[in-house]
């Protein structure tokens, strides 16, 4: 199994200076843009990324020619880049950020084109200081350079880009909240439907919000064709796309792959592998995913194929557990992060997300009732009635539903991981 | 006022940059966070009448994030990851050297005002599990002892500029990626170094 090397083409070409405009113009750079905005129309850009086929790669998986179709007409649009990447085990974006900021503007300018938006914001998470200073950086040299601003490329297009850092709030990832970040409130989620952000978006304008690595995809996508992506990957999975594999491996990182290979296959060649140990379990896609177990490695790494198999492909993060990690505390850290990280709107999350901290602490703390598995249980299915994935919601958002997924994974499949920590039954007689 | 001339041209500049002077309220609550090391009751006042919304529509917003302060910080916000790729990479030893070593414990700020530690969700690191990040800027694949090391030498050093780079040469590890370009600009305070919101320091 080898990488296919489109988004971390130029990266890799000049990896001393990939960051500057004058090294990504050297590797062929803007090149896309300058053709688009020659000879090209707005319908035939929405063409080419509609056959490629492209799927978000924030972690919801949605089509991007048709989120890009649903936009309503108005004056006055919006592109929102979301760079919050936060989701535990993910840092493909922190790459494509850090290493090839003019990638993603140049996708910007074509996106943009492409929906006529001359208004446009980079919203980076705060903890990625040093991603958003090159990114900051490349947009005053493609500003000095006149691709950005007024008539650019010598075109009539404007676009502006403001670079938005965030302050440490993972649910900002959440698209709605996000604009709710950038408009200078609390990062509550907001109620969709009635309004998705396509129709009333930021300052209620109709508003594309694409991910990092999505946007970063486009100039190759108009480089060649959308035909040419969609020919990669599989039908469902097309292109390429960056997993960030961690945990329990010997070769953790970015890897750049076509869609289709097994989890097994790429973690044995390009994570060479995990350290003299087998794999207990294993997150597919990101903390908010159920977990798979180590006899689940030839599932294929495809959005559907994970959906079949109870899961998804989310963010691309993939965490290997070895046989020997504890799972209840795999599982504790996963459910703390979601009750730290809501946004306290709605009371089956809020409420909901602490319990299960609070109970998962006692029974890792040998301090567990007999009585604890079915609350922990109770406590899922009154944030997710069912306890079925994808999850039933009782909540604005998914979030809270996200945190049953570690806790279920755990009673389906590792249940006396859990029971060997709770007192005995005794019997008196 | 409370804001210097120099702070307040700067946030009305930011302010300008979005189409609603609401949307530079977060940025804002950085010039205030780099101000202080929190955000001060002055600050709020003061970002309230800059950007035409109440006080406590000000608190209400620096209260939701993290990574705005309600109580002094100190001159290193020393941030651990404890998410689930560091959690299964021993972080916990790592928090706990790192708790040792200053005497606190989470979200406590020393009586000098050097060190306040925090334990922190993911960082975007986990690729160089565990990771640890000191202003913001992040070191990777550290150690339990390389932990301590980067305690001690900042505590002896009192460096004036973190920079990511620095301190990943001098303490980390195994990294989530090849960082490849080698960078001198980091932060002189508790808030992420970055141009715009004029806290990004060279290191000469």
């Amino acid at each position: 199994m080898k990488e296919t090397i489109l988004l971390t083409n130029h990266m890799r070409q000049s990896p001393e200076d990939s960051h500057l405009l004058k090294s990504y113009e050297k590797n062929g750079g803007y090149k896309a843009v300058k053709k688009v905005l020659k000879s090209g129309t707005p319908e035939e850009v929405l063409e080419e990324i509609k056959d490629s086929n492209i799927r978000g790669r924030g972690g919801a998986g949605f089509p991007t020619g048709v989120k890009w179709g649903f936009l309503a007409e108005d004056e006055e649009r919006y592109l929102v880049i979301n760079g919050d990447e936060s989701e535990p085990g993910t840092f493909k974006d922190r790459i494509l950020l850090e290493r090839d900021p003019h990638q993603l503007i140049e996708g910007m300018i074509i996106t943009c084109f492409a929906a006529n938006i001359s208004k446009a914001f980079i919203y980076i998470r705060g903890e990625y200081a040093k991603p958003a200073r090159r990114v900051q950086s490349a947009v005053e040299q493609a500003y000095e350079k006149g691709y950005l601003g007024k008539n650019i490329f010598g075109s009539s297009m404007n676009l502006d880009i403001v670079v938005h850092l965030g302050a440490g709030a993972y649910i900002c990832g959440e698209e709605t909240a996000l604009l709710n970040s950038l408009e200078g409130r609390r990062g509550e989620p907001r109620l969709k439907p009635p309004f998705f952000p396509a129709v009333k978006g930021l300052y209620n304008k109709p508003t594309l919000v694409n991910n990092v690595e999505t946007i970063s995809s486009v100039p190759w996508i108009m480089s060649n064709s959308g035909k040419d992506y969609s020919g990669l990957g599989v039908e469902g999975s097309t292109g390429t796309r960056i997993f960030s594999l961690s945990g329990h491996i010997n070769n953790p990182g970015n890897y750049e792959i076509e869609m289709g290979s097994s989890f097994g296959e790429f973690v044995d060649t390009l994570g060479k592998g995990v350290k003299n140990k087998a794999i207990k379990a294993y997150i597919p896609g990101g903390a908010s995913a159920p977990w798979l177990r180590g006899d689940q490695l030839d599932v294929k790494m495809t959005i559907d194929d994970v959906a079949n198999e109870g899961s998804m492909l989310g963010s691309g993060a993939v965490v290997m557990m070895d046989e020997d990690t504890n799972l209840v505390l795999a599982a504790k850290s996963l459910v703390s992060f979601f009750a730290h990280e809501s946004c306290g709107q709605c009371t089956p999350c809020r409420e909901g997300t602490t319990w299960l901290e609070n109970i998962l602490e006692r029974v890792a703390s040998g301090r567990g009732r007999m009585s604890d598995i079915d609350l922990l249980l109770d406590v899922c299915d009154n944030i997710s009635p069912g306890l079925t994935w994808p999850p039933k919601m009782t909540t604005i958002c998914p979030l809270g539903p996200s945190a049953t997924a570690s806790i279920v994974s755990l009673m389906k499949d590792f249940r006396s991981e859990v029971e060997i920590l709770l007192p005995k039954k005794v019997v008196i007689s | 006022m409370s804001w210097e001339t120099e702070r307040l041209e700067k946030a009305k500049r930011i302010i300008e940059m979005y189409p609603q002077k609401r949307s530079a309220l977060g940025p804002l609550l950085y010039l205030a966070q780099d101000k202080d090391g929190y955000i001060s009751n002055e600050s709020i006042v003061e970002i309230s009448e800059l950007v035409g919304i109440t006080e406590v529509q000000v608190q209400s917003v620096a209260s939701f994030y993290s990574m705005y302060k309600q109580e002094p910080t100190g001159k290193y916000l020393v941030s651990v990851c404890k998410s689930i790729s560091c959690e299964i990479s021993n972080a916990s030893d790592v928090i706990n050297k790192v708790k040792e070593f200053t005497g606190l414990s989470n979200n406590e700020t020393d009586d000098e005002n050097l060190f306040t530690y925090e334990s922190a969700e993911c960082i975007g690191a986990c690729g160089g599990a565990p990771a640890i990040q000191v202003n913001y800027e992040t070191i990777e694949g550290l150690t339990p002892e390389k932990a301590v090391d980067l305690c001690k030498w900042l505590e002896e050093e009192r460096p004036e500029i973190i920079v990511a780079d620095e301190l990943q040469e001098k303490f980390g590890g195994i990294k989530s990626f090849d960082w490849a370009i080698a960078e001198n600009t980091g932060t002189s305070s508790p808030v992420p170094g970055f141009q715009t919101y004029n806290t990004s320091r060279e290191k000469k």
